[in-house]
């Protein structure tokens, strides 16, 4: 056997190395560029992605097989990139989006990932947020709060979290849906928010972050829902904000864009689970103040249940934002944009529904 | 595998023993959005899967129906909700159960409805699928070794069943072939704090500090094990900040001028938890600055963050921000 000098890279040293070149080329190609080549291609291309996400609304590749179970998540992912590019739905897609999310409505409540599906709480977050997206009465009428209520409580565990469906899993995700859920719809209570806050709590690692069930790996996903979570039942001051910021912005990397987790690679859809977790933490600057002088901890305060986080988002904002929104600008749009419409994960990828939404709200974030 | 199965698929209404069932179509209503260009062999069998969901069907031709409704869309979690019921009224052999889910893993494994019937069929058949559990995660790790529903599940199994014993040696071991997985320092602390065997956090503390300063040392640039060692203090930060092998190792990577970056936020953060740093570290630090570039301040952890500011330049804004925030502290 030889004995190499140089040690052999790891895995994660060749995929990071091999990405960020891919990247790096795209960046050193666009700064050889003259000004008005390079104001062209850092251009969103509006009317294709337009094009793109509403082909998906009107018809689906038989390849869409495998995403039957989540048809409210495409019809979100859709609408809410057309809603970040200030498009406006006609009379008649807003009808057909209502009556075909009405037939995923389960008759005791939720929705379900389709047609005659059982409620999930994931596919009702979706459905909720689209048929709020779109407004008006029609759109918000066709939601049956009271039944919704019920089902929530179902949902709800023993440990103060909550189910994804009936016998299904617990996890921060499913937190989330549920009380953002109750929250917009004004049906927060005692018994929803019960232990929910302590749950999201045991799922703050070591690194900072927070994870989908206690003990696993801190993810940017989960720290998205985790926070907003505890933003919406009064609880955020319990986290530890400074060692949840240190980790938050270590996730932007010399890619420009965000990585879910440490030493993972940049996807464009952490634009949105990490960069929007910034845009929430700058609206809690005074308690990240308080717990750099005193210890987390600190006092508990009542829910607000009136208050649906509309006051939160409206907050004035005190504090900069602590990452660096050109850079995943440049990423966004050089990286991750497909010139006929979508974005995509990271070069090399393909373009699809759930990346575009993220990385438009991700691109929303870092404009603000 | 399989492959005259998938060429030779025989539609169901054309099977003798489905001729009793009328199905179900799918009510997409007449104008649907999304809707998706089902295959003939989809929308079948997902109309008859319907028709005995509809009926509370659970019988051994239901259970069938459901392995082939999974096999077409493994991501519907309404078809593995009925398949848990019907194997619970069979009382079904659950055997076949972890054959049927290692299956539908070879095609898709990151996928959250297999891995949760998987727990549910592992919680009823209890310590006897210890053994195999390990394995089967280990399986998959070994192809993805950040793999989240693998290691989720695994840390259920070591919880619920236990298996803990040879868990840090693994941990071990996928560290020596990726230093840089950071699932693998992640399920490290998961076992120093968790386990049974080990005593905890404090009890494993000072060979657990040792083996993450080996660790730094040869990788400077390594975020994992840097935050790996953050967290053997967390919720105590007197002794993090009064353990001098850190703030040495610290030193000796400021000293030698290479990836300072988590050696200076480090540092940063000791000298924020009360941390008096000697004559040796201002040098050190001092050295590392292109005097023309930043002002020398008279306060190291200020020194520190402008270090910070131009040798980490995407992270400007926090070093600023870190900085911002040392002025209050001292007001």
């Amino acid at each position: 056997m030889e004995a190499s000098e140089v040690p052999v890279a790891t895995v994660t040293q060749r995929s990071q190395k091999s990405v960020e070149s891919q990247v790096g080329r795209i960046y050193e190609g666009f700064a050889k560029l003259p000004p008005d080549a390079q104001f062209r291609m850092l251009e969103l291309k509006r009317e294709n992605h337009i094009d793109y996400l509403k082909g998906g609304l009107r018809q689906l590749p038989s390849s869409f097989c495998i995403l039957d179970a989540l048809r409210p998540w495409v019809c979100f992912w859709n609408l809410h990139s057309l809603a970040l590019l200030g498009e406006s739905f006609d009379a008649q897609l807003q009808n057909n989006i209502v009556d075909f999310l009405c037939r995923c409505q389960d008759p005791n409540g939720g929705y379900g990932g389709g047609p005659g599906q059982m409620p999930h709480l994931a596919t009702t977050y979706a459905a909720v947020c689209s048929l709020v997206t779109l407004g008006g009465h029609k759109a918000l009428s066709s939601i049956n709060r009271s039944e919704m209520c019920m089902f929530l409580r179902q949902m709800k565990h023993p440990s103060g979290g909550f189910r994804i469906h009936d016998g299904g899993e617990i996890d921060v995700r499913a937190c989330y849906a549920a009380i953002s859920v109750a929250s917009i719809l004004n049906i927060l209570d005692d018994e929803l928010v019960q232990n929910v806050g302590n749950y999201i709590l045991s799922c703050q690692t070591y690194e900072g972050g927070i994870s989908a069930e206690p003990g696993t790996e801190a993810h940017g996903g989960y720290t998205f829902c985790g926070v907003a979570t505890m933003i919406m039942i009064n609880q955020v001051n319990q986290l530890d904000l400074p060692r949840l910021i240190d980790w938050l912005v270590f996730q932007q990397g010399k890619e420009c864009g965000f990585k879910g987790r440490t030493n993972k690679l940049v996807d464009c859809c952490y634009s949105f689970w990490q960069g929007g977790t910034f845009a929430l933490l700058q609206r809690a600057c005074s308690t990240i103040d308080q717990q750099l002088v005193i210890p987390v901890g600190g006092n508990t305060f009542e829910v607000n249940f009136n208050d649906i986080g509309h006051n939160f988002v409206k907050r004035r904002v005190e504090m900069e934002p602590l990452f660096d929104g050109r850079a995943l600008q440049l990423y966004l749009l050089l990286c991750s944009q497909e010139e006929n419409g979508g974005l995509k994960d990271k070069p090399g990828k393909s373009r699809d529904f759930y990346h575009t939404c993220y990385a438009l709200s991700g691109l929303s974030v870092s404009l603000y | 595998m399989d492959s005259d199965e998938e060429q030779e698929w025989v539609p169901l209404k054309n099977r003798p023993e489905w001729s009793d069932v009328v199905p179900v179509e799918q009510d997409d209503g007449p104008n649907p959005v999304v809707p998706i260009a089902y295959k003939e062999e989809f929308t079948e069998t997902m109309n008859y899967f319907r028709a005995l969901y509809r009926a509370d069907e659970r019988s051994p031709r239901a259970l069938q129906l459901t392995t082939e409704a999974i096999k077409l869309n493994s991501g519907n979690y309404t078809v593995w909700h009925f398949r848990r019921l019907i194997l619970k009224a069979l009382s079904a052999d659950l055997q076949n159960e972890l054959d049927f889910t290692e299956d539908i893993a070879r095609a898709n494994s990151k996928n959250y409805q297999l891995w949760h019937h998987r727990r549910w069929v592992a919680e009823i058949l209890g310590t006897n699928a210890t053994t195999q559990e390990l394995e089967f995660t280990k399986k998959i790790l070994s192809h993805d070794a950040k793999h989240y529903h693998a290691w989720s599940h695994r840390q259920w199994v070591l919880q619920e069943l236990g298996g803990w014993e040879d868990e840090l040696d693994y941990c071990h071991e996928l560290l020596e072939e990726d230093v840089f997985n950071n699932s693998a320092w992640n399920q490290r602390n998961f076992v120093i704090t968790r386990s049974p065997f080990l005593g905890g956090l404090k009890a494993m503390r000072e060979s657990e500090v040792s083996y993450t300063l080996k660790a730094i040392v040869a990788h400077p640039e390594n975020e994992s094990s840097w935050r790996y060692l953050r967290g053997l203090y967390k919720n105590d930060n007197q002794s993090w900040m009064k353990n001098t092998q850190i703030s040495s190792v610290c030193l000796k990577i400021l000293i030698a001028k290479t990836d300072c970056i988590f050696a200076l936020s480090t540092l940063l953060d000791l000298i924020c938890h009360g941390f008096q740093a000697s004559q040796e570290f201002r040098d050190a630090v001092d050295a590392l600055r292109n005097s023309d570039l930043e002002q020398a301040e008279s306060d190291l952890a200020k020194t520190i963050c402008s270090l910070l500011e131009t040798v980490d330049p995407i992270r400007v804004n926090y070093w600023k921000w870190r900085k911002s925030m040392l002025c209050q502290d001292a007001n």
